[in-house]
């Protein structure tokens, strides 16, 4: 029986899916991606066949930022791609507009009859990524679930600066006032949630399911806030953040 | 009369700049005339009349952005600190030894550049109109041109006459017309030849300091493409993407721009900008009475972005798209190009009008960028 493995390379962390033959999901494994991306790929690689598949049965694609160091695989595909096929999959929808806020940069993905119609990558800077949150949530000596609770409860604070080195100085001194925790942490992660949905809102939302995919996908405030934003209710699924694995696990079964 | 010194560093130099120096200094040497210029609307034909060979002095490298932003502010175009850097720091042997810097209102970055320049090299500015749809533009543009000829009768204790001005149009359209005829060959199905190679040697042309030898090389080109296309087929995959580049010139970004299209999937069929086909579309009506008025109205409908409006780029995309079959769209903005920055808005539209997928990349000289760009024009190419 064949077997089809999605290795995506993220800037922040690494994940696998295995899909058999019937397109089940039966792997996901995720892990940090560290100094040396060839090391994590081939970890990745070892870890997917550790359930007894055979790498002479399976098909391999490797997406995401460092997909070119996975050296044995079978073909390299973009995560916006990936992320696409992987979307349509979990949300059973194939008119999409998928928003993925990546360690390092923010994907918007119009997805029309299960293909990517147009995507926005944010330009070279963090603000708006999961990187940035995660800079402010240390500045705070909190992790990003944290912040994310906390903002829950906050309000009344704006930062200005999407700049990651300008928002960290603003935080600063923000602390310095002794403003309360909450109300910092519900300024950070509105900037960025502001950010990314005003980049979304360059595509048309219309006859579409608006989803979150990536590492925050189960910070259920920034599902909310990104809701109220749009008008519409912005979906989430647990396996989302696997979701370019899985697109790149599908596509290696299209090779032939 | 060997009164032309090279600059100081020249020891330092790598071996090509060094030859670039050599070459320039020759061509002095033996009384030859050297114009710097930046810009497609730069009439041409007045400095082959003037015996002046003018050579584009845009900067392509972040080599000498340091330089330059001792002077300029760091958020202005990469092309217009590059330019300036290589002036500043002697590096551009084409800088150094130009008898004379013609440049032209067109970009406010670039124009306010030339002012800086003016206190290395005489420098003369052609005054360009802001757009195209005023009664007097051809008069002015007209009178823009004589002006410049008048400088450099002036400048040089020359005559030029109305036959010289006739006889460099002549060979000008001659040119163009082989640069056209070999980009078409990129119209076939699948193109004869990846676009990367072509572009490398149409960049180096323009260091060729006789037209007669810049046009044997383009036929020379378009003849060993379309040889080996005859024996061996085209070396481009029948599956790779018909890609057109857009925007402002790419050489200073060709690897990131021109090379990751063709090394994913897609084969660039054709570049509107000015580092492509744009200076070779439209001849000079060389039959006209009024040649100067004929020069005029040939620069004049060059399509730029720094005109207001600009219909005429639109119109030519549009041309492009049909000629050269093409699937998709790649804009390019250089980092802090207002006038090609806004102006995508409009390609944008017309992308959608033509059906043609389209995306814009923004970008400047560095490589810190070259991993993004990878995936968003990779991506691109997937979605085609
Ligand atoms: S892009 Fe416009 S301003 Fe720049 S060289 Fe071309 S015509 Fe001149
Ligand atoms: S690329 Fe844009 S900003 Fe730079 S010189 Fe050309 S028109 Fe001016």
């Amino acid at each position: 029986m064949n077997n089809y493995i999605g290795i995506d390379i993220g800037s922040t962390n690494s994940k696998i899916a295995v899909l058999d033959e019937n397109e089940n999901l039966i792997k996901t494994y995720v892990s940090s991606t560290g100094f040396s991306s060839k090391d994590t790929a081939k970890k990745l690689m070892d870890e997917a066949l550790s359930s007894g598949i055979d790498r002479k049965d399976a098909k391999v694609v490797a997406t995401g930022y460092g997909r070119v160091s996975v050296d044995d695989s079978d073909k390299t595909v973009t995560e916006i791609t990936c992320h696409a096929k992987g979307a349509v999959y979990l949300f059973k929808n194939k008119n999409l507009v998928i928003i993925d806020i990546g360690g390092q940069d923010t994907k918007i993905i119009e997805v029309e009859d299960g293909n990517v119609k147009d995507f926005i990558m944010n330009d070279k800077c963090s603000a708006g990524t999961g990187r940035f949150l995660d800079v402010m949530a240390r500045t705070m000596e909190l992790d990003i679930p944290k912040l994310c609770e906390l903002a829950k409860t906050g309000g009344g604070v704006t930062i200005s600066s999407l700049c990651t080195v300008f928002a960290e100085s603003e935080i600063i001194s923000l602390i310095g006032r002794s403003e309360k925790k909450e109300n910092i942490a519900n300024a950070v992660v509105m900037s960025i949630v502001q950010k990314v949905a005003s980049q979304t809102k360059k595509v048309s939302l219309v006859g579409k399911q608006v989803c979150l995919t990536g590492g925050l996908c189960d910070m259920d405030f920034i599902l909310d806030a990104l809701s109220k934003s749009f008008g519409v209710k912005v979906v989430s699924d647990k396996n989302a953040r696997f979701a370019g694995a899985i697109g790149a696990a599908l596509y290696a079964k299209g090779l032939k | 009369m060997s009164v032309n010194e090279l600059p100081k560093k020249f020891e330092e130099f790598g071996e090509a700049r060094r030859l670039g120096f050599l070459k320039a200094k020759e061509h002095k040497d033996k009384g030859g005339r050297l114009a710097g210029i930046f810009c497609t609307f730069t009439p041409l034909e007045i400095f082959d009349a003037a015996g002046i060979v003018p050579v584009s002095l845009c900067g392509t490298s972040e080599e000498t952005i340091p330089d330059a932003e001792v002077n300029l502010p760091k958020n202005l175009c990469p092309l217009i600190k590059s330019s300036y850097g290589f002036a500043v720091s002697d590096k551009c042997p084409y800088t150094y030894f130009s008898d004379i810097i013609v440049g032209e209102t067109t970009c406010d970055g670039k124009k306010k550049m030339y002012e800086l320049l003016s206190e290395l090299k005489d420098t003369y500015i052609l005054h360009l109109p802001q757009g195209i749809d005023r009664p007097y533009v051809l008069d002015m543009w007209e009178s823009e041109i004589r002006l410049l000829k008048e400088k450099f009768e002036k400048k040089f204790g020359i005559t030029i006459t109305d036959d010289d001005v006739r006889a460099a149009c002549v060979k000008r359209n001659k040119e163009r017309l082989l640069k056209v005829k070999m980009f078409e060959l990129s119209k076939s199905i699948p193109p004869k030849n990846y676009y990367k190679g072509i572009h490398k040697v149409v960049d180096s042309l323009n260091f060729t300091f006789d037209l007669d030898e810049t046009m044997k090389n383009i036929k020379k080109m378009h003849d060993d493409i379309e040889e080996n296309y005859k024996i061996n087929g085209s070396p481009v995959k029948l599956t790779d993407k018909r890609i057109m580049i857009s925007g402002c010139p790419i050489s200073g970004v060709a690897d990131k721009t021109i090379g990751v299209v063709e090394d994913n999937g897609g084969v660039v069929v054709v570049m509107d900008s000015c580092s492509g086909i744009k200076p070779a579309r439209n001849l000079v009506d060389v039959e006209a009475p009024n040649i100067y008025r004929a020069i005029a109205e040939r620069y004049i409908k060059i399509g730029c972005a720094v005109m207001t409006p600009n219909e005429n780029r639109m119109t030519m995309i549009k041309e492009l798209v049909d000629e050269y079959k093409v699937e998709g769209i790649i804009d390019v903005v250089l980092q802090s190009c207002h006038p090609f920055s806004v102006e995508r808005y409009q390609v944008k539209k017309l992308s959608e009008d033509l059906g043609v997928p389209y995306m814009s990349i923004e970008t400047d000289y560095s490589t810190s960028d070259v991993g993004q760009l990878t995936t968003r024009i990779q991506a691109f190419i997937e979605m085609l």
